[in-house]
């Protein structure tokens, strides 16, 4: 009998690279997956926990001073940063621990970059009365050491990975390692659209509804879709949530930004499209940093949340046939628009969502002013603020 | 069709892995002339990888050991075309999917038959994606090693019907990494595969001792070890092959 996998792929990306350990365990949550996707009394709860638990829908705020000031296209922001935790990662957390707790599981791992995949998983299990695990490289422990101290008090296990890099891609090799050692009981809460099939699908469907709220918020407040939507891009969860409901609507462009570091021509880079080349690394076949003999390279970016080689395979799709542009958008840059949104708008953003507000205060000046862009700011800055004072030369403590 | 299946021509097999370049190129050599000449019937070579998600602690750092001395993939090409001369029993490559990717797998196995390796191993490679390496690896006559796992349940017979070379029985749940006990019930996943495929079996994952060895082998055609031998090469160094020599020696012995 042959096997085949038409559903696992975008493109050429995607798949199940995956040690046959965990075979059964991914087929098993496909299956749950597509009984409950279309399970009414799953999808009331789910809809109930976002709304009346996460606070969606998010609001679609017209940031009028920053349109002003840029003197181009009129500016939307998509405020993730108020969801419950503080980020977007509460959508799909939400979902994947409802799943979970359906399929039977009592315990859920995780991993984390900037610690917001974490909190999220945490809060979800302390919700639903489950046991949580989460991995987060030694680095960025220190880097975001409020988030640990947030996961611990919501009564997670926080493990520093210290092997490779001690960044978000170890702490994924070591959830990945944790799960095959224990399946029975565990589900692997994986927090971006990316790993083998079906995570990428399950996360990116519990994220578009991002994009169907700016459909719904933007027909609303304009009579029309916009122009462009802007999110940043790690994993790229954020990114395909506010894209997903208008790729088939062409004349919205899709702009994803990648972290770029100190620059896409050093070493100290995270942009992924921009610098990488098609691979095969943690269970998906998409575009990842790597040298010549196919090491996977040590990215750099001052957001832990974007530091990470490789990219979601529906983005690598994305790239491929032209729908979505991937941009970089330096350290440099994502500072000074993470400074400039707080000033202007009175919004401080997660420094990864800042990343997105670069590469817009870029573009909009050169639109005209009867187009729209929105801009998704994915998380809250809060985590990032004693980052940012170092930035600048200036030691607080938190 | 390669030599592998010589490796088990000598009663039950005796499978050794070691990590190239680990830590450095002279000493895995002198580690495999070592352990062949002391009853290995079959050498693992792994080719190191920065991130190994399916290996322990010790292979991990075998693995980063090897990467920093500065081996390649074409170095061990090299070096595998050189023990080549004197090293006659069946030797496999062990690394991950990206590394043959990267290399190309046409480029990457027409050098493997070229320097004369028997079988290939790719432990993110399940059976659902073998397709792009098997073929492959067929056109120029190495082996793909399939493995089976103690969680493969209703796929170990659809697995074991297209396996080649040997099967590689995984004995645990988890990474790689030596284990005070193996709890699987190995007699009845091996039984399964028996009865689907003539290609022999290797139990591997937390064999360390002669009595473990003992017992695995009485359920299956060999044994497969790894971190064990690692251990010996993280602790002596360039002074491990002696004492590689010597386990190796004691473990083919509890095999007899």
């Amino acid at each position: 009998m042959k096997v085949t996998n038409p559903n696992g792929r975008f493109g050429i990306h995607g798949g199940q690279y995956i040690p046959e350990t965990l075979m059964n365990a991914v087929i098993e949550l496909e299956r749950a997956y597509n009984h409950y996707k279309n399970d009414p009394g799953f999808q009331r709860e789910l809809t109930r926990l976002l709304n009346e638990y996460a606070g969606r829908p998010s609001r679609l705020y017209y940031a009028e001073k920053m349109t002003r000031e840029l003197g181009g296209a009129k500016i939307y922001l998509k405020r993730e940063d108020l969801n419950h935790t503080g980020a977007h990662k509460i959508n799909n957390v939400l979902g994947q621990a409802l799943l979970a707790k359906r399929m039977g599981k009592t315990r859920l791992i995780a991993e984390t970059g900037a610690g917001q995949h974490g909190v999220a998983t945490a809060t979800a299990a302390a919700l639903m009365g489950m046991e949580c695990v989460v991995f987060m490289g030694e680095e960025d422990t220190v880097r975001q050491a409020l988030n640990v101290y947030r996961m611990r008090l919501l009564g997670a296990e926080v493990i520093p990975v210290k092997s490779g890099t001690a960044t978000l891609k170890d702490a994924v090799s070591e959830a990945m390692r944790e799960w095959t050692s224990r399946i029975e009981d565990t589900h692997y809460c994986l927090g971006s659209v990316m790993g083998p099939h079906p995570f990428p699908t399950i996360v990116r469907d519990f994220q578009a509804v991002i994009s169907k709220e700016i459909k719904e918020q933007m027909m609303e407040k304009e009579g029309r879709l916009p122009d462009a939507v802007i999110a940043c891009v790690g994993g790229g969860s954020n990114a395909i949530g506010s894209f997903y409901h208008f790729i088939e609507e062409k004349s919205v462009r899709l702009i994803g930004c990648e972290a770029a570091g100190r620059g896409i021509d050093t070493f100290e880079t995270a942009a992924t499209v921009n610098t990488g080349k098609l691979g095969i690394f943690h269970g998906m076949k998409s575009y990842f940093c790597q040298d010549e003999y196919g090491q996977i390279a040590p990215v750099y970016s001052i957001s832990a949340g974007l530091d990470y080689p490789g990219v979601g395979p529906e983005h690598a799709y994305l790239h491929d046939i032209g729908r979505a542009e991937y941009v970089p958008v330096t350290d440099d840059e994502a500072v000074c628009a993470f400074e400039y949104l707080a000033r202007t708008e009175g919004i401080i953003p997660a420094i990864e969502s800042a990343h997105a507000v670069a590469y817009a205060m870029k573009l909009v000046p050169a639109m005209d002013k009867r187009d729209i862009v929105v801009i998704t700011i994915s998380g809250r800055g809060d985590k990032d603020c004693a980052a940012i004072a170092r930035y600048r030369g200036e030691d607080i403590h938190e | 069709m390669s030599n592998l299946g010589k490796a088990f021509e000598n009663g039950k097999a005796f499978i050794a892995f070691l990590t190239c370049g680990d830590p450095d190129l002279e000493t895995t050599a002198a580690a495999v002339r070592a352990a062949a000449e002391n009853g290995a019937d079959l050498i693992e070579l792994g080719i190191p990888f920065s991130d190994p998600t399916a290996e322990g602690p010790v292979i991990q750092a075998a693995n980063l050991r090897a990467l920093k001395g500065g081996v390649t993939t074409d170095s061990i090409f090299a070096f595998v075309r050189e023990l080549r001369r004197d090293v006659s029993i069946p030797l496999a490559f062990m690394t991950y999917a990206n590394v043959v990717f990267s290399y190309g797998p046409e480029r990457f196995l027409c050098a493997c038959r070229d320097i004369g390796i028997d079988g290939l191993i790719l432990p993110d490679v399940p059976f659902e994606e073998k397709d792009e390496f098997q073929p492959v690896c067929r056109k120029y006559g190495v082996d793909f090693i399939s493995l089976i796992a103690p969680t493969s349940e209703n796929r170990i017979a659809m697995i074991a019907r297209e396996a080649e070379g040997f099967v590689y029985v995984v004995s645990s749940l988890g990474v790689t990494g030596v284990r005070k006990k193996i709890q699987t019930d190995l007699a009845k996943i091996v039984g399964v595969i028996r009865e689907n495929t003539d290609v022999p079996c290797a139990i591997g994952f937390g064999i360390s001792t002669p009595a473990q060895a003992k017992e695995m082998a009485a359920v299956s055609d060999g044994v497969i070890v790894g971190s064990a031998i690692v251990r010996l090469l993280a602790e002596y160094g360039k002074d491990a092959p002696a004492h590689i020599g010597a386990y190796v020696r004691s473990m083919k012995e509890a095999l007899r």
